[in-house]
């Protein structure tokens, strides 16, 4: 890693007109909920605005100059996002969010019985398996279930250590690996997943790698390519770009065998009554009219990620962790959920409060400002797995401060406080 | 400060002592719900003597509203008749949906007009709502079983 570049927050939170509102009676906001939805850049909103105004039309049809400048937008769009994940422009298809580009290869898999013979290497049946772990949100657990089911495949997990690290002494890996799909940092454990590991063991029987990149591609620098995987998903919202978009990243030679998710307009080739057939990728995964001015915003985003550079905006993202770690360590009765260390980490940081349950902490803290979420985090599995219902979590992105860090270690005493359990 | 208006002394208080709290022997009906935003998590048993709630125990996994409106849901029902209890629920649900624009009946709900604020705070209502909705479902089960 390079050296780290202190970051100018103020300059960065000044691009940022909802980090200074106030909130519940004029309290300043102090938004540590970035791993759910990230808050977005006046940089985004003017793009998606000057396309809406300027060049709106349907891409990829039309004979008029605004399709035309729409179409440019969109593909222009698609570019920039590539090379922001060392990817090729071909190699990255748009979805409504990183849930759908994940059920788009579960669903492209399930079709591939009856696709011909150029997709006879993603069939699934009897007696093959798909291995997950037992950190993943919902939405790379519940796709892999039903394709299962669909299937008779057999869904198999990682266990998860008891410092938060998919385990890799228990193998679950064999010649019967059809899919290995995971997350490639943890939503709520922030552990970053051995990726060359997994990739390694994966790639030894044959198996398609997935990455769920949702909680990497916005705060380090990925690069899908050196990385070596299969698929890789990411959504918008979470990286400073809009809702309503995700991306599905996908190797040239399997997005062209993969049989498409959803069918209909923009993704054929010719259309004869009784067949079709349908367009090369990425058109083929995109039918529909698709999502033009949040392409572009994502694209304002990635631009705006790069102009500061993924490697100060971890190096930043790590050192409010560490704080965070420090801070919650030192109150009593707080245990942290999740490495307690910085060693491959990100910057999500779960907790439980001994005697408060994660709503009231998360209650005490939202009368003071200071927004977190708690609950399950999507991620109900891994929450039994370490015998708690709920947890508090604290996600830090590239305009939050170490006076938020502190607000948040004051929050939770006062929580402790409030409660009686101090 | 609005803290101390969604967390009434009342409601502190039957959180740290929850009536009702433990599951019993012999019951008529029993519920089991969960709120899937935050995996929070109530088995609800009920006893009947004809139409009337002899008795409700249950087991909380939850937040201090969740636990604290199991309390006070069985202090209000216990000993009141299916239909009169249906309506101190009906009252309850009003109120902590209402936005704060319902202003509670103390004859009707008692203790649980402390959960008056809320109803202020759209995320928690569910977690108010919780243990009555899972009265609600014993109690038809209950119904069911009977028929």
């Amino acid at each position: 890693m390079k050296p780290a570049v202190a970051l100018d927050v103020a300059k960065i939170r000044a691009d940022f007109p909802v980090l200074h509102r106030t909130v519940r009676g004029g309290r300043p906001l102090v938004y540590l909920d970035s791993g759910a939805t990230a808050q977005r850049p006046r940089q985004v909103v003017d793009a998606e605005r000057s396309f809406l105004e300027q060049h709106n039309a349907a891409v990829h049809r039309g004979a008029h100059q605004l399709s035309e400048e729409a179409t440019d937008a969109y593909e222009s769009a698609r570019a920039r996002i590539a090379a922001f994940v060392g990817a090729l422009p071909e190699q990255i298809v748009f979805t409504k969010n990183a849930t759908e580009a994940l059920n788009l290869v579960a669903y492209g898999m399930s079709n591939a019985a009856t696709a011909g013979e150029d997709a006879a290497r993603f069939v699934l049946g009897p007696g093959d398996e798909v291995v997950i772990t037992e950190l993943e949100h919902h939405s790379n657990l519940v796709p892999w279930q039903e394709l299962c089911k669909r299937t008779g495949a057999t869904l198999r997990w990682f266990p998860i250590t008891d410092d938060g690290r998919i385990d890799l002494s228990q193998e679950r890996i064999t010649e019967r690996t059809k899919v290995v799909a995971f997350a490639h940092q943890s939503n709520v454990l922030g552990s970053i997943a051995p990726v060359q590991e997994l990739v390694r063991r994966a790639r030894e029987v044959g198996a398609l790698v997935v990455l769920d990149a949702c909680q990497s591609v916005p705060h380090m620098p990925v690069d899908f390519a050196a990385l070596d995987v299969d698929f890789a998903a990411f959504s918008g919202h979470k990286m400073l770009g809009p809702t309503g978009i995700g991306v599905l990243y996908g190797r040239s030679e399997l997005l062209a065998a993969l049989p498409p998710f959803l069918t209909g307009g923009s993704m054929i080739e010719l259309v004869r009554m009784e067949e079709t057939t349908f367009a090369p990728p990425p058109q083929r995964f995109e039918a529909g009219t698709p999502m033009s001015s949040q392409a572009v915003g994502l694209a304002a985003a990635v631009d705006y990620l790069s102009g500061i550079g993924m490697d100060a905006v971890h190096a930043h993202e790590l050192e409010l962790t560490r704080l965070a770690l420090e801070g919650l360590s030192e109150l009593p009765g707080v245990r942290i959920i999740g490495p307690s260390d910085l060693t491959d980490r990100g910057g999500a940081v779960s907790f439980v409060v001994d005697g408060i349950h994660a709503h009231d902490v998360g209650q005490v803290l939202d009368d003071r400002g200071v927004a977190i979420r708690v609950g399950h985090h999507c991620a109900w599995p891994l929450h039994r797995r370490f015998g708690v219902a709920a947890t508090a979590r604290a996600t830090f992105a590239v305009y939050n401060t170490p006076e938020e860090v502190t607000a948040l270690v004051e929050g939770v005493r006062a929580a402790q406080e409030f409660f009686g359990v101090a | 400060m609005q803290l101390e208006q969604m967390y009434q002394e009342i409601i502190l208080d039957h959180y740290r002592n929850p009536h009702g709290s433990g599951l019993k022997e012999p019951y008529d009906a029993e519920s089991f719900q969960i709120n899937p935003t935050c995996g929070d998590e109530i088995t609800l048993r009920v006893r009947l003597d004809g139409e009337t709630v002899t008795d409700v125990s249950h087991e909380t996994l939850g937040c201090s509203i969740s636990q604290a409106s199991a309390s006070v849901l069985t202090d209000l029902v216990v000993g009141r008749s299916v239909g009169e209890a249906m309506k101190v629920l009906q009252a309850f649900q009003e109120m902590t949906q209402s936005r704060g624009t319902v202003e509670p009946d103390e004859d009707v709900l008692g203790d649980g007009v402390a959960f008056a604020g809320v109803a202020k705070y759209p995320a928690r209502v569910k977690c108010a709502l919780l243990s009555w909705m899972a009265f609600k479902d014993a109690i038809s089960r209950s119904q069911e079983g009977a028929a």
